[in-house]
């Protein structure tokens, strides 16, 4: 009752939709050719290694970390290198991207053998070989995460999966507990990290169930149920539901003492621990009323999603093609871009779903207050930020948002409600830096 | 490419809720009371609620027409006004009167400050005020047309001299003077109920205005009865439930709403114990509607990993 006071955060019930949560991942065919982006992660973009004409296999470095705070890029087909061009990303920014004609042999790099760990140095450095990142969306790079300033007394595993649609991560639970489970003890073991909790929200009790059995011997590794409601899968929100603390604003994770990975990357580290084999491709849940054969493929990193649509069939008319889950992933409009590390779904919305609703008036319900997971007020922001009043939005700490979506969910006017904050955020952070007073 | 794909800013989905969708929710609490009204006062109760809907809409159409406004009919909210207003009144009411309470509710309240969503107090309350300072005559009124129950009471219990003698089951059931919707209480509470089942509104602002004003009473009279007199007589529940919670004009915290509805409590005490007026919901929530800006500033939830300024740091971090 006191925290509803401080804050309701109620959570939207988003459906849930998870049609496809029993679909096993398969691999789809391989695609003729791969464009394989150099920029996957938060950070430097990585320096391609590769030239046009170079032979490369599966496995095969093509990119090498740009920076800190930076990741390695794998091929994930064999074939020869086409081009090493810039492309044009969603956002508008350019990026260098290597294109892989594929030889269909997908023949392993020689290269590729499970990495020698022995203490804490030797672990981050195969992490960083390997190139992985926060596969959840965000692409932090692991190796980064898991060297923090701070001291952390918790592993989280993020495991929530509240986008509505996905399942991506359910089945890589039920599929690949074995290498989670292998993942958490290496994290655990090389960074003196005592203990782990596993979110999961329970609309998925298979995925508790087997993860609670696979850990029973384990004491460092607990499994807890979280609620299933929209937004717990978020970094900031999982650390407050399952720790009861929060992360200060502008903190990292760390600042709370816990580290918060995705399952499905603990998982592909369990993998690569195993086997050497880095990240180079992802499991990837294509839904929507527009999917003909709504499931869980197999697809290499590079694969355009024009060929990810083809394989899967389009019913009826396209409308929107939604990378990521519905409710934070960004609506492309060219099918030829491909996926990254990062991308976790493909939602096909027919033409009459995607048709934008009729936006209202506000009526001022408050309910874009009640449901914000971090307690902000959009309906205050949208007035301060009509006024372009700078104190205000200031005062109403509209750069606290994460563009979650809640707001715009809720709404019952159906006003663009996040992408207001969006644009209001963005505006404050820029007049505050040209200000340069905070 | 040869289909054009559809962009725009996430969420991609929706929820079902849409304004319509919340006022028709509005529409169906109210209809207990009409049917209340309409047995206790007889069919005049319906016709007087037919007009006052016809009349909003028809105002509200008119208005948006004459300004080349997009017509907002269709939201269902001036029949949510219409029919509040129509249980404001008593069932005498000359319709004549009754339209000019409608037009000061939709054109003067509603539209002139922006439509939907821009009104400073809740049209129907403002609307009912100016008839009951306007027509004092027609809306004091507390006459049964239907003969059969007219021997029962013929003031509003609050102008009762002795509460002890009033029965607490007919104030209730709604066995006694006042104006239409206010008093089956039945009726109100089966309203309450389907608004909060469905999410419509939160409980906290009729619970602690209600609340309090219970509390108040039984501080100041030392009697459970009278007490539970006071809550059940005059338009307490019905303006707690159908009108301090107007959307627009009631705060967004469930902090902010406890206030409002503490203070919505202490005005009405104030004006019905110690003012002049015998019924002091309308003024309280006409008060209190002109505060809510204020309540919302100073209510504020704490956002999620705020620490406060560096002067109180530690306290702000112990927390």
């Amino acid at each position: 009752m006191l925290n509803k006071l401080k804050r309701a955060a109620l959570g939207a019930h988003t459906p849930h939709d998870k049609a496809t949560a029993a679909s096993k991942p398969i691999p789809m065919p391989l695609p003729a050719q791969v464009r394989i982006l150099m920029s996957q992660h938060i950070g430097a973009p990585a320096k391609a290694l590769v030239k046009k004409g170079d032979e490369v296999f599966v496995g095969t470095k093509i990119g090498e970390a740009g920076g800190f705070v930076s990741a390695n890029i794998h091929s994930s087909v064999s074939g020869t290198v086409a081009a090493v061009e810039p492309f044009r990303l969603s956002n508008g920014r350019m990026c260098d991207s290597v294109v892989i004609k594929t030889d269909g042999k997908q023949t392993v790099d020689p290269a590729v053998k499970a990495p020698e760990v022995t203490d804490k140095a030797s672990f981050l450095a195969a992490v960083r070989e390997c190139g992985l990142v926060g596969l959840g969306g965000a692409g932090f790079p692991t190796d980064v995460k898991l060297q923090p300033k701070q001291s952390v007394d918790t592993l989280l595993i993020n495991a929530s999966e509240c986008e509505v649609w996905l399942t991506s991560d359910t089945q890589e639970m039920l599929e690949c507990s074995d290498d989670i489970i292998r993942g958490i003890k290496a994290v655990l073991q090389y960074t003196g990290i005592p203990k782990c909790i596993i979110g999961i929200e329970n609309n998925k009790p298979e995925c508790i169930d087997l993860l609670c059995k696979k850990t029973k011997d384990d004491s460092a590794i607990e499994v807890k149920p979280l609620p299933s409601v929209y937004g717990t899968g978020a970094e900031l929100i999982l650390i407050e539901k399952c720790l009861g603390r929060e992360v200060p604003h502008g903190g990292l994770p760390a600042d709370a003492g816990a580290i918060v990975m995705n399952v499905t990357s603990v998982s592909t580290l369990g993998k690569y621990l195993a086997t050497g084999m880095p990240v180079v491709q992802r499991t990837i849940t294509v839904d929507g009323d527009a999917c003909a054969k709504p499931q869980n493929v197999v697809v290499p990193v590079g694969t355009a999603y024009q060929d990810i649509l083809d394989y899967v069939g389009v019913k009826g008319e396209l409308g929107k093609v939604v990378a990521g889950g519905a409710m934070m992933g960004p609506a492309v409009e060219n099918l030829s871009y491909p996926t990254t590390k990062t991308t976790s779904g493909l939602i096909l919305l027919s033409k009459a779903a995607a048709q934008p609703a009729q936006v209202n008036p506000c009526i001022r319900c408050g309910r874009c207050v009640e449901y914000c997971p971090m307690g902000l007020e959009p309906v205050e922001v949208n007035q301060a930020y009509a006024a372009r009043d700078v104190q205000e939005l200031g005062k109403l700490h509209a750069d606290y948002c994460f563009n979650c979506g809640s707001c715009s969910f809720v709404c019952p006017a159906k006003r663009p409600v996040t992408q207001m904050m969006s644009l209001a955020k963005a505006f404050y952070l820029g007049e505050i830096k040209k200000g340069g007073n905070k | 490419m040869d289909t054009k794909l559809i962009v725009s800013a996430s969420p991609h989905v929706r929820s079902d809720e849409t304004t319509q969708s919340l006022m028709a929710n509005v529409i169906v609490a109210l209809c207990p009371c009409v049917v209340a009204s309409a047995i206790i006062f007889g069919v005049r109760a319906l016709l007087v609620t037919a007009v006052s809907v016809v009349a909003c809409v028809v105002f509200e159409w008119l208005y948006c027409k004459l300004l080349k406004r997009p017509n907002p009919i269709s939201d269902l909210s001036a029949v949510v006004t219409g029919i509040i207003l129509a249980m404001n009144v008593p069932v005498g009411m000359p319709i004549g009167q009754l339209i000019i309470g409608d037009l000061v509710a939709i054109i003067v309240v509603k539209q002139l400050f922006g439509g939907i969503g821009m009104n400073f107090a809740n049209p129907a309350l403002v609307g009912r005020i100016v008839l009951f300072i306007s027509f004092a005559g027609s809306m004091n009124k507390w006459v049964f047309p239907d003969a059969a129950v007219d021997q029962l009471s013929k003031a509003t219990p609050l102008a009762v001299a002795d509460p002890s003698k009033l029965s607490l089951l007919d104030l209730f059931m709604g066995i006694h003077g006042g104006v239409l919707g206010e008093t089956c209480a039945l009726a109100i509470v089966l309203g309450l109920v389907y608004l909060v089942a469905t999410k419509t509104i939160s409980i906290a602002i009729p619970a602690s205005y209600v609340g309090s004003v219970f509390v108040f009473y039984l501080i100041a009279t030392k009697d459970l009865h009278s007490a539970l007199v006071a809550v059940l007589s005059g338009g307490l529940l019905f303006g707690a439930v159908f009108m301090a919670t107007d959307y627009v004009t009631s705060p967004f915290t469930l902090k902010g709403k406890l206030v409002y509805g503490v203070c919505l409590g202490i005005v009405t005490f104030a004006i019905r114990y110690w003012g002049s007026y015998t019924e002091g919901v309308s003024f309280a929530l006409l008060f209190m509607n002109l505060w809510v800006p204020y309540i919302n500033d100073l209510t504020r939830q704490t956002p999620y990993g705020y620490v406060k300024p560096a002067k109180k740091a530690k306290e702000g971090a112990g927390k």
